[in-house]
């Protein structure tokens, strides 16, 4: 592609190390206002340091000048269309920045004295009541850091529940459309996984289902709707087969956004949700975190769940309602981190929850899934009904996924050339290359707070690639042109690791 | 309507049209009808935003934070300054809205962002492979446990000093459950590991041995020498660290540890009632294919730039499933980010010298508490920003008294050790002045005096607590 260098790409990337030099420095600190012995005469020599740790020297206004041009080779949700399939990149509501940096929010302390932290431990209990109806389980745990980190917490209160009842199971079953953390999370809980297969309408294969439900199932993990942004109507029997057989039933909520005030994973026979707060209740993504996956269960789980627990006394003698950490949990599986859980991220996404109320919440998802089926109808006329069909040809949820076999078939250009290629058009690209199942996938997520005009306009742009691609394929796959830095060698940078700089 | 959607109702006829619905609700009917919900959430309408906010800020106001009262609560997370540029940088949208870097080509400054911070956190702890992070301090010990069993060829068992955070230890317990691991736990003589009870401990089907330096009783231990006994029986050493007393205290990479990990919040991370902060996680290049979570690399572009990706991803549950190093995905990227901001801010001089200042402080505090009538110290082992008392009046009370005061005099041992319940742990930062640490020993004495006289008023005469 015949383009100049842009000015970003001329500019050599290099890290804040390199920009230091000795006698430099930002921070002034407080005199010690105490004596000043040589630090020997406390500590043992042996027990310090020699050499301080070699952290760059820089003043304050180069510090701030390298993040600040760093920040700009960043693309992000505020500028531009994020349609990052499963990830639920809405927008993030700066409300809830602010009312999160809030002192009392901000520098409280997580030993604080409960007594001194009601506000902290009211607002954990109401966003706790308020997932509960959302996900239509009696019960929410808030501490689970991701999702993730619910899956495994998930995982762990199966195994409980079920030693509880003097068994021990063996087999977690998941469709082979699964977020890799699902299997994953199998394994770290000491499980062995079992896949799924998919029916030819996206869903669950009842079938195979049934050929592998028995006694030695522990649980079975699904998204509902599913990865490929369909609604598993055979959802009640799938509950029926795994209740029968004494399994538990787990919801891996990712894409929760598409149904919140339409239906209930309690509803659907779930016995156990993750709720990725930093996907439908707006946490920003931080760059890859942080988030938080919260969980809710049913009455069979709840003797299980994690230590400590929010819970609400009622008061005595005309006295309001007290809030207290709750550490006696006999059965529980105990904790699995430090502290409370992500709390700022409560915070965050208890605003949400306010500022959009009952229906709001509702409208938000019932958008979601118009942008998403309208996209995908947008998608469907042209160049890119032609060489991008849908993988399942059904109204979708909140997402949809193509197939880009054809395209690489026909103009030799690949999911992720034309991934490369949209980069250049100012979008952030589905994501690409899953659910596994189907090839050359594309996943698109578009979310509820995207305009029509937004969805025209990344529509247009896969139409002009695909124009192009008919003419001279080889401009998509060797696009990107105008990114900070154009294709980058991931094979190398596995291969020969350089993953710190060199001092 | 949703405030945060923008579908007019002429919009939503053009697009059921294209779509070729007649309503939005004809999309929800793959939702078997039994499982639609057909009523609205039992919750609150939605409210503006100024109400919103009040409603929050009323409940922050029930929160005493440490803006209202003088913090001496550590116990993990510490009430350190973070400088202004921390939070302008943070808050700009390049960092705080997009995702995992998935594309490179657009993340350069998220993914530079990593490996910068992975050198400094390896600078830190002096391993040479820091990875991106994980969700905090506990839980990464946890994690740690994980790839012991993997690296030692399926050896399940653990030797856990009790000088590791209790809720680290009760992490690791809950997770091994899932390992199927052991754990055998080691007590504590004179504030640290016992030596002797340690080497009867670990054995050759020891897969970790878990210490913690300084201890969460504030005391250093001598992992170098605690640590030998770990590498006799191959087994994995790991050594929990508090990150700010890494500029004066010997790192766990110069005393032989194999994983270094801990709580990030100290660095650049408010208190937020425990979260959300990062957990840092090192190893020795032996390990560097057995990590958890994200790693960044340097490479190159096509045309020859400098470039960073995510390398190592085929140890990842997105690449390798139920064969992943661990399950995490997102992690705490703009948790570690605060993190590399403030490390470069403080510098390589400021560092140091803020690790010296906090020794100094809790030197004088140190001396300055045990002074104090009804006060003793705990052990006398060496200390770097945390130590822990023996008080005579019941620790509860006396902290009540000094919460009045507009004091949290520090934690009580007694919610995790029940050995110590008359133990209070006492933490410093460059905030606690020496004034602050004056009007706290004043706090105290007079707390516990007043405890006394109401327990045994013959000797309280001329207490101000009342007589029964």
């Amino acid at each position: 592609m015949p383009l100049a260098e842009t000015p970003m790409q001329r500019e050599r990337a290099e890290t804040i190390f390199e920009k230091s030099k000795p006698g430099r420095r930002a921070a002034v600190l407080p005199d010690a206002g105490v004596p000043e012995p040589p630090l020997s005469e406390l500590i043992p020599a042996r027990l310090l340091r020699d050499e301080p740790p070699r952290l760059p020297e820089v003043a304050e206004p180069e510090i701030v000048r390298h993040y600040n041009r760093l920040s700009r080779r960043n693309f992000d949700l505020d500028t531009g269309f994020y349609p990052l399939g499963s990830c639920t990149m809405k927008h993030n509501p700066r409300l809830n920045e602010r009312v999160a940096a809030l002192p009392g929010h901000a520098r409280l302390h997580p030993a604080q004295d409960p007594k001194r932290a009601q506000g902290a431990l009211e607002l954990m209990w109401l966003l706790q009541e308020s997932l509960a109806e959302i996900c239509g389980l009696p019960h929410v745990s808030l501490q689970p850091s991701a999702g993730s980190h619910g899956e495994l917490a998930g995982l762990l209160l199966t195994r409980a529940f079920h030693a509880d009842r003097g068994e021990a199971r063996a087999k977690v079953l998941a469709p082979d459309t699964s977020h890799g953390t699902n299997p994953a999370s199998v394994t770290m809980a000491g499980y062995e996984i079992v896949k799924v297969a998919t029916d030819e309408r996206g869903g669950v294969e009842m079938d195979d289902l049934r050929a592998k439900v028995d006694d030695q199932v522990a649980c079975l993990m699904l998204t509902n709707p599913n990865t490929l942004g369909l609604f598993d109507e055979n959802i009640a029997e799938i509950a029926a087969l795994i209740h029968e057989t004494g399994g538990t039933l787990y919801y891996d909520g990712a894409n929760l956004n598409a149904v919140m005030g339409h239906s209930r994973p309690g509803d659907m026979g779930f016995d156990i949700v993750h709720v990725n707060l930093h996907k439908s209740f707006s946490q920003p993504h931080g760059g890859g975190g942080p988030g938080a996956g919260p969980i809710a269960v049913s009455e069979r789980i709840e003797p299980f769940l994690p230590r400590p627990q929010v819970v609400r006394r009622e008061g005595g003698d005309g006295s309001g309602p007290s809030f207290e950490l709750d550490p006696e949990r006999p059965r529980s599986i105990g904790r699995l981190r430090g502290f409370q859980g992500n709390f700022g991220v409560f915070v965050r996404s208890y605003a949400y929850i306010l500022s959009l109320g009952a229906d709001g919440l509702a409208e938000a998802s019932e958008t979601a899934v118009l942008n998403a089926n309208y996209l995908m109808a947008r998608l469907a006329q042209g160049r890119a009904g032609k060489h991008l069909p849908v993988a399942f040809d059904r109204h979708c949820m909140h997402e949809f996924v193509l197939s880009g076999k054809p395209m690489k078939r026909e103009l030799g250009v690949a999911t992720l050339d034309l991934a490369k290629r949209l980069l250049d058009f100012g979008f952030h690209p589905p994501t690409v290359y899953f659910p596994l199942l189907v090839e050359e996938a594309l996943m698109v997520e578009p979310t509820e707070t995207e305009t029509k005009e937004s969805l025209d306009a990344f529509a247009a742009a896969i139409e002009q690639i695909l124009a192009e691609a008919e003419d001279n394929p080889s401009l998509a796959k060797q696009a990107p042109y105008t990114t900070p830095v154009r294709r980058l060698d991931e094979v190398k940078a596995t291969r020969h690791p350089v993953v710190r700089q060199p001092l | 309507m949703s405030r945060y959607t923008s579908a007019t109702p002429a919009d939503r006829v053009e697009m059921l049209a294209a779509i070729g619905a007649g309503s939005a609700a004809e999309l929800f009917e793959q939702i078997p009808e039994p499982l639609r919900l057909n009523r609205p959430l039992a919750l609150p309408a939605g409210m503006s935003e100024a109400e919103v906010f009040e409603r929050l800020a009323a409940l922050a106001a029930r929160n005493a934070d440490a803006e209202q009262q003088v913090c001496f609560l550590g116990a993990g997370m510490y009430d350190h300054y973070v400088p202004a540029i921390v939070d302008a940088i943070v808050e700009r949208s390049e960092f705080l809205t997009p995702y995992t870097p998935y594309q490179p080509e657009i993340s350069q400054g998220g993914l530079q962002a990593m490996f910068e911070f992975q050198t400094a956190i390896s600078e830190l702890t002096a391993l040479p492979v820091s990875t991106a992070g994980l969700y905090e301090g506990p839980s990464s010990v946890a994690s740690a446990g994980y790839l012991a069993i993997g690296a030692t060829g399926g050896r399940r068992r653990f030797v856990v000093s009790r000088g590791v955070h209790p809720h680290s230890r009760e992490t690791l317990a809950t997770y091994s459950t899932g390992f199927g691991a052991e754990i055998a736990e080691v007590g504590l003589t004179d504030g640290v590991t016992d030596g002797a009870a340690l080497a009867g401990a670990v054995d050759g089907e020891t897969a970790a041995v878990f210490l913690q330096s300084p201890n969460f009783l504030g005391a250093i231990e001598d992992v170098e020498a605690l640590g030998a006994e770990a590498k006799r029986h191959g087994a994995l050493l790991v050594v929990a660290v508090d990150p700010m007393t890494l500029g004066v205290l010997r790192p766990p990479g110069e005393c032989g540890a194999d994983v270094a990990l801990g709580e990030g919040q100290p660095l650049g991370n408010r208190l937020d009632f425990g979260g959300p902060s990062f957990g840092f996680f090192c190893g020795s290049e032996a390990l560097i294919r057995k990590l958890p979570g994200r790693i960044a690399g340097e490479t190159d572009d096509v045309d020859g730039r400098r470039g960073f990706v995510l390398a190592l991803q085929t140890r990842e549950q997105h690449i390798r499933r139920e064969k992943a190093t661990h399950n995490i995905c997102t992690a705490q990227a703009l948790n570690a980010l605060a993190a590399t901001i403030h490390l470069s801010w403080l510098g390589r001089e400021g560092f140091r010298e803020l690790g010296e200042l906090l020794v100094r402080r809790t030197a004088y505090a140190r001396e300055r508490l045990e002074a104090v009538d009804g006060v003793e110290l705990l052990h006398r082992a060496p200390v770097a920003r945390e130590f822990a008392l023996r008080l005579d009046a019941p620790v509860g009370a006396v902290l009540e008294r000094c919460a009045e005061h507009g004091i949290a005099a520090g934690y009580p041992l007694g919610r995790d050790y029940p050995e110590h319940e008359d133990g209070l742990l006492v933490a410093l930062t460059e905030r606690r002045s020496r004034e602050q640490i004056d009007a706290l020993a004043g706090a105290l004495g007079a707390a516990i005096e007043a405890e006394l006289g109401e327990l045994v008023p013959d000797m309280g005469s001329n207490s101000p607590g009342k007589v029964a």
